[in-house]
């Protein structure tokens, strides 16, 4: 008997073991785990002002999270039915891969190393925010621009696509650079403040939203150069069409119901219009009073009413965390509809 | 009986943990098939794309990744080899004043370890880092003439010029270990028999000569084994560094890993690194051993 003890902790490590082994091969989507647990896992930053943010009554607020929040809306049926988990940037694709969130939504650059099956091997959703990188110097420091910045040491965080940029943008123009490498923005902004390096790098909304807490904002500039573009989009692990589709067409959806005037306060009236003028037939569609298009995508055909209903549509999420009333405010500029000046469009609801 | 039974459990167990490995490295494969990557290390060859604080050997951003990470391996070296030699210098200094004549020494040397014993490594780093070394004006100070040059750029020591992240992460590891050390010397130090300082110090001995002639010889096959296992915490802590910018073997591994996307073998190469690392340590401590007790 004594020589059989040590084995029933041992039979029960193998099982579980095993046990995770056969559930991380199952060939299912994802989208079905949401739905079963009626709780999506959303990976965000949590410490960016406007995009993620932990408000004071701990609950998360921002662009970011008002997708994870639409997200939820369209699959479970209620925008709060979220699980946020905050990541750093190393860590969010591992988090992706391992199975442990659902969906990443943390200013994530949409490039094609991290698209393809051969890099990070992720799924993007359409972009929803048009960032670009920049840089921040102190107003009376006398840099008006990147040559202006030979030399110098310049503040930049791990893990991102940042340092890259940097390189290239400094490289192109034959100057010389050294960068301080700091594992997260905060520790940037610290040594920035504190005078280690002549100017700190990061996406444009990142520059705004730390300027934003510095004691004396007016005395730092973003330098008009920008040194690349970044398109923030959601993401999703990749090889799951099923969980991909659904998710682009979630921000589709925002951005339809903006260029179709559908808000989170009209959506009532609008659904009570389609209801009784059967020859709306594209608002119909949209709404999912007519045909299947919900279905096809694995989500209930009212989804759009979810969506609007939880968050608004692209422009009221844009404007409630960065609009010129917000604690952040950043120009819309691309990021608005196509028919205003911007880059952003739906492909029809068909 | 009681020796049959013996082997059964023997066997039992390694079979189970062989099985729990096997069952890990299988997982691991699998899921490599199933996400479409196998281990590749081509990624290594091609060109870094990121140029790094200090390096000592030339290196440009167009040089290998390959290359860039033995920049990061030999900026951890430097920095773990030169805080072990002050953490050593620390440690046996305020181990011994621990154990010394003078009340205010003892209660100096106690005050130090009992101190930086109980703050976490992460924050003494910052301190350093943040408070110390970035609180210096721009302006170069110094304090003794042109021996030392202190500001926030950098630090000059008899003309070698230090970037104050290696000076952050230099002290904040020394500091740290030191500590420690001095407890591992103390230990050393008690194991010595009382009577061995009565003997030395009734033959006219002054303190200093009796504590190097006679009782750290005999201390020292008490301290060197501990000893060693701190320097090899010392070195496994200095991939902390990265919270402070420097460019040590983790802060670069860290970059190239989200550049090219190849965690696993990104992982692998630091474990790999690390072992080379500690297995280095490892090894002048064993010879630094032998030769101790065979004397």
């Amino acid at each position: 008997m004594r020589v059989r003890l040590p084995l029933l902790p041992l039979v029960s490590l193998l099982l579980l073991l095993t046990s995770c082994a056969t559930l991380g091969e199952g060939g299912a989507s994802r989208l079905d785990l949401i739905k079963r647990r009626a709780e999506l896992r959303c990976g965000v930053s949590g410490k960016i002002p406007g995009f993620s943010f932990l408000r004071r009554d701990g609950s998360f607020s921002g662009l970011d999270v008002d997708i994870c929040r639409a997200f939820a809306a369209a699959i479970t049926g209620s925008p709060d039915q979220v699980q946020y988990r905050p990541l750093t940037a190393p860590e969010r694709f591992t988090a992706l891969r391992t199975g442990e969130i659902d969906l990443l939504s943390r200013n994530t650059t949409f490039n094609l190393s991290r698209d393809a099956a051969g890099g990070n091997g992720v799924s993007f959703a359409p972009v929803v925010f048009h960032d670009g990188q920049g840089l921040l110097v102190k107003r009376d420091s006398g840099f008006t621009n990147l040559k202006s910045l030979e030399g110098k040491t310049i503040c930049v965080g791990s893990g991102t696509t940042t340092e890259q940029n940097l390189n290239d943008a400094f490289q192109a123009k034959g100057i010389d650079y050294k960068p301080i490498k700091y594992q997260d923005l905060n520790q940037v902004i610290a040594g920035y403040l504190q005078g280690r390096c002549s100017a700190m790098t990061s996406d444009l909304s990142q520059l705004a939203a730390a300027r934003s807490g510095f004691n004396d904002p007016d005395q730092h500039v973003i330098l008009s150069e920008v040194l690349s573009k970044e398109p923030l989009a959601p993401l999703a692990a990749g090889g799951d069409q099923r969980l991909t589709d659904a998710m682009r067409w979630v921000i589709y959806a925002l951005i339809a119901a903006e260029e179709l005037g559908i808000s989170k306060e009209n959506i009532n009236d609008k659904l009570e219009e389609a209801k009784n003028r059967p020859e709306l037939t594209q608002l119909r569609r949209f709404l999912g009073l007519e045909g299947d298009l919900g279905e096809k995508l694995g989500l209930n055909n009212d989804f759009v009413v979810k969506i609007i209903q939880a968050t608004g549509n692209y422009g009221e999420i844009y404007n409630r965390h960065l609009g010129p009333d917000s604690a952040v405010p950043i120009p819309r500029g691309l990021n608005n509809l196509y028919s205003k000046g911007g880059v952003l469009t739906s492909p029809p609801f068909q | 009986m009681k020796i049959s039974k013996r082997w059964w459990l023997q066997v039992i167990i390694s079979l189970g943990l062989l099985t729990v490995i096997g069952i890990l490295i299988n997982n691991l494969a699998v899921n490599l098939i199933r996400t479409g990557l196998g281990l590749s290390f081509d990624w290594l060859w091609r060109p870094a794309g990121f140029a790094l604080s200090e390096h000592p050997l030339p290196y440009h951003p167009s040089d290998s990744t390959a290359w860039a990470l033995l920049m990061g391996w030999l900026n951890s070296l430097r920095v773990i080899a030169s805080s072990i030699v002050l953490a050593t210098i620390l440690g046996v200094a305020s181990g011994a004043a621990r154990r010394s004549l003078n009340p205010l020494l003892r209660q100096l040397a106690a005050l130090y370890v009992g101190l930086v014993r109980q703050i976490p490594l992460l924050l003494q780093l910052s301190f350093w880092y943040f408070v110390a070394f970035l609180g210096l004006p721009s302006e170069p100070l110094a304090p003794l003439g042109a021996i030392i040059l202190l500001s926030d750029h950098g630090i000059s020591l008899l003309g070698i010029s230090l970037s104050v992240e290696f000076a952050a992460v230099l002290l904040g590891l020394s500091v740290f270990t030191g500590a420690s050390i001095a407890e591992v010397v103390r230990g050393g130090l008690d194991s010595v028999p009382q009577g061995q300082w009565e003997a030395f110090r009734s033959l006219g001995m002054n303190e200093g000569l009796g504590m190097r002639r006679i009782v750290l010889p005999q201390a020292l096959p008490a301290i060197l084994p501990a000893l060693s296992s701190q320097y090899l915490n010392l070195a496994k802590n200095s991939t902390l560094a990265i919270a402070v910018g420097y460019a040590d073997l983790y802060a670069v591994s860290d970059t190239t890993i989200t550049q090219t996307g190849r965690a696993i073998e990104g992982f692998l190469l630091l474990v790999i690194s690390f072992l080379l690392l500690n297995l280095l340590i490892n090894g002048g401590m064993q010879l630094l051993n032998r030769a101790v007790l065979n004397r």
